[in-house]
């Protein structure tokens, strides 16, 4: 899931100082999970701008705002409402945000949210990192934890020696990513795995932006065995 | 050959010390440091950006200090820079005759003094071992072929105190794997850890140099334990310190490291020492005349 928070309403209202009609878009996907973006959050925000003087000719949630062609077609119910607008203001990820953009071209849309990080709800409100999208994936030998983000050097090989108590050298709130993978490798009997030298990690597969077309892929595999 | 490895392979007992290159150019007072030690210790080695501290780097001064006739040690973190400057940074030591390195994977950015740097990260200490090896082999990681290539003795650090040690004997094995053929370690102060860790790394194919911290003050040692990974000091030296006095707390943790270093020595705990003095670099001269060195 993609983690996001509301940004400041000061930077928001700055984002708006030249606008006086808005419409408000949220995403009823990870932004909802994230109390950043779903209904709740979108009518919080349409009463707050409402207080500062905005006036909110609508505002819809898309399900969800990263697809470009399910956006397009769920933004058309808000037609005339953005085409009356100075600008819409979204609650989705940053990802949501610029799926919104490419469908509304000759519109200004600004983002309401931070977009923090790929990771997981730990409990109601409570999100923890767990994915870089390296283009590589290591968990395969690390018993299902992540050295590119768990640990905060990314390291590949091992521990550095600076955790204390089985925490980090940056922060004691965390724990140190290569004690949780040494306890977890023993559990699982893999403790080998530690002791394999790994290849410098290829960070040109982390080059941005990256693209993947499956049906291109597949076509060139068969090319390939042909 | 370089003459810390030529000590440690002729299985005499090697000396180094530690040097942090200062924040600024002048260099006078390190030098000033640096000549009551040529003879005395074997090698000098030099921090790269100690704890992320920004400074002057690592490479420009174990020139200065070769020229003043000390033996340096370059130090290689992966904290700062890509495979590319990596590389380049040991073809410029190469250029110099530099011939011992050095490579850690650095403290993080956040912990020094401008943490708002992006850490760089690249390759890990075991990458910066094995990019040695390659341009020693005379190509770069990508197989070019090199025009004159460096010739460095290679080291890494360890934590005897790290827990669970597994983690680190596992890590060292790998370094040694990767080209490591001497280790300077985490400063030590309990001669039992040091025993223990012999015990665990007697078998590995590789020389320990001991690492040693004179301890200045009481509060420095409780600060250690606290907050320095890897570092503990036992509570009866921190008495043995508190008793003396502030005016002798310094001569007394000299005295301590002496009495350490020879202890180390008379049960072969290791294959030397590398001695840390963290900004009393004048002190040197001092602990190796109570260690009899």
């Amino acid at each position: 899931m993609i983690i996001s928070e509301n940004k400041p309403m000061s930077e928001i209202l700055g984002f708006l100082k030249n606008a006086e009609k808005v419409v408000l878009v949220g995403c009823n996907q990870c932004a909802a999970t994230c109390k950043s973006g779903g209904t709740e959050e979108v009518l919080k925000m349409k009463e707050a701008l409402e207080s500062e003087g905005k006036t909110v000719l609508g505002y819809t949630i898309l399900d969800p705002a990263c697809n470009l062609l399910k956006s397009k077609k769920d933004l058309k119910a808000l037609k005339t409402e953005i085409a009356d607008a100075d600008a819409v203001l979204s609650l989705a990820c940053g990802d949501g945000t610029q799926t919104i953009v490419k469908n509304l071209k000759k519109k200004a849309v600004y983002p309401a949210n931070n977009t923090m990080f790929i990771g997981e709800t730990k409990r109601v409100g409570e999100f923890e990192e767990a994915c870089k999208a390296c283009g590589q994936c290591e968990l395969g030998w690390t018993g299902g934890i992540c050295p590119v983000t768990v640990c905060a050097k990314g390291l590949i090989n091992g521990a550095c020696g600076g955790a204390k108590n089985g925490k980090c050298e940056i922060s004691q709130e965390n724990d140190c990513a290569w004690v949780m993978i040494y306890e977890r490798l023993k559990e699982i009997d893999q403790l080998d795995n530690l002791l394999e030298m790994r290849p410098m990690k290829d960070y040109s597969k982390q080059n941005n932006p990256r693209y993947l077309n499956i049906k291109q892929k597949q076509q060139q595999k068969a090319s390939a065995k042909a | 050959m370089s003459l810390l490895r030529e000590t440690l392979e002729s299985g005499k007992f090697a000396v180094t010390t530690e040097m942090a290159p200062p924040k600024g150019t002048d260099l006078s007072h390190l030098v000033e440091c640096a000549k009551p030690l040529v003879g005395r210790v074997h090698a000098a080695n030099v921090t790269d950006f100690q704890s992320a501290v920004m400074r002057t780097t690592s490479l420009a001064t174990c020139k200065i200090l070769k020229d003043v006739g000390l033996e340096p040690v370059l130090q290689m973190t992966g904290r700062d820079r890509n495979r590319i400057a990596i590389q380049g940074e040991m073809l410029s030591a190469g250029v110099f005759g530099i011939k011992n390195m050095l490579a850690l994977t650095g403290d993080h950015t956040v912990v020094g003094d401008h943490p708002q740097a992006k850490g760089v990260f690249d390759l890990d200490c075991i990458g910066i071992l094995q990019t040695a090896e390659t341009l020693m082999d005379g190509k770069d990681l990508v197989g070019n072929e090199l025009k004159g290539s460096p010739e460095f003795y290679l080291g890494a650090s360890v934590t005897p105190e790290y827990a669970p040690i597994e983690i680190q004997l596992m890590k060292m094995q790998k370094k040694i794997n990767a080209g490591a053929k001497f280790f300077q370690t985490q400063a030590v102060y309990d001669i039992e850890h040091m025993r223990e860790f012999r015990k665990l790394t007697r078998h590995m194919n590789c020389k320990v140099l001991a690492g040693i911290v004179p301890l200045k003050s009481p509060g420095m040692a409780k600060f250690m334990t606290a907050n320095v990974p890897g570092i503990f000091v036992p509570d009866n030296q921190i008495e043995r310190l508190r008793a003396v006095g502030k005016e002798n707390w310094v001569s007394e943790g000299i005295k301590m490291a002496g009495e350490f270093i020879r202890q180390l020595r008379e049960e072969d705990l290791c294959d030397g020492v590398h001695i840390m003095a963290i900004g009393a670099e004048e002190n040197v001269p001092a602990i190796l005349d109570e260690a009899g060195l």
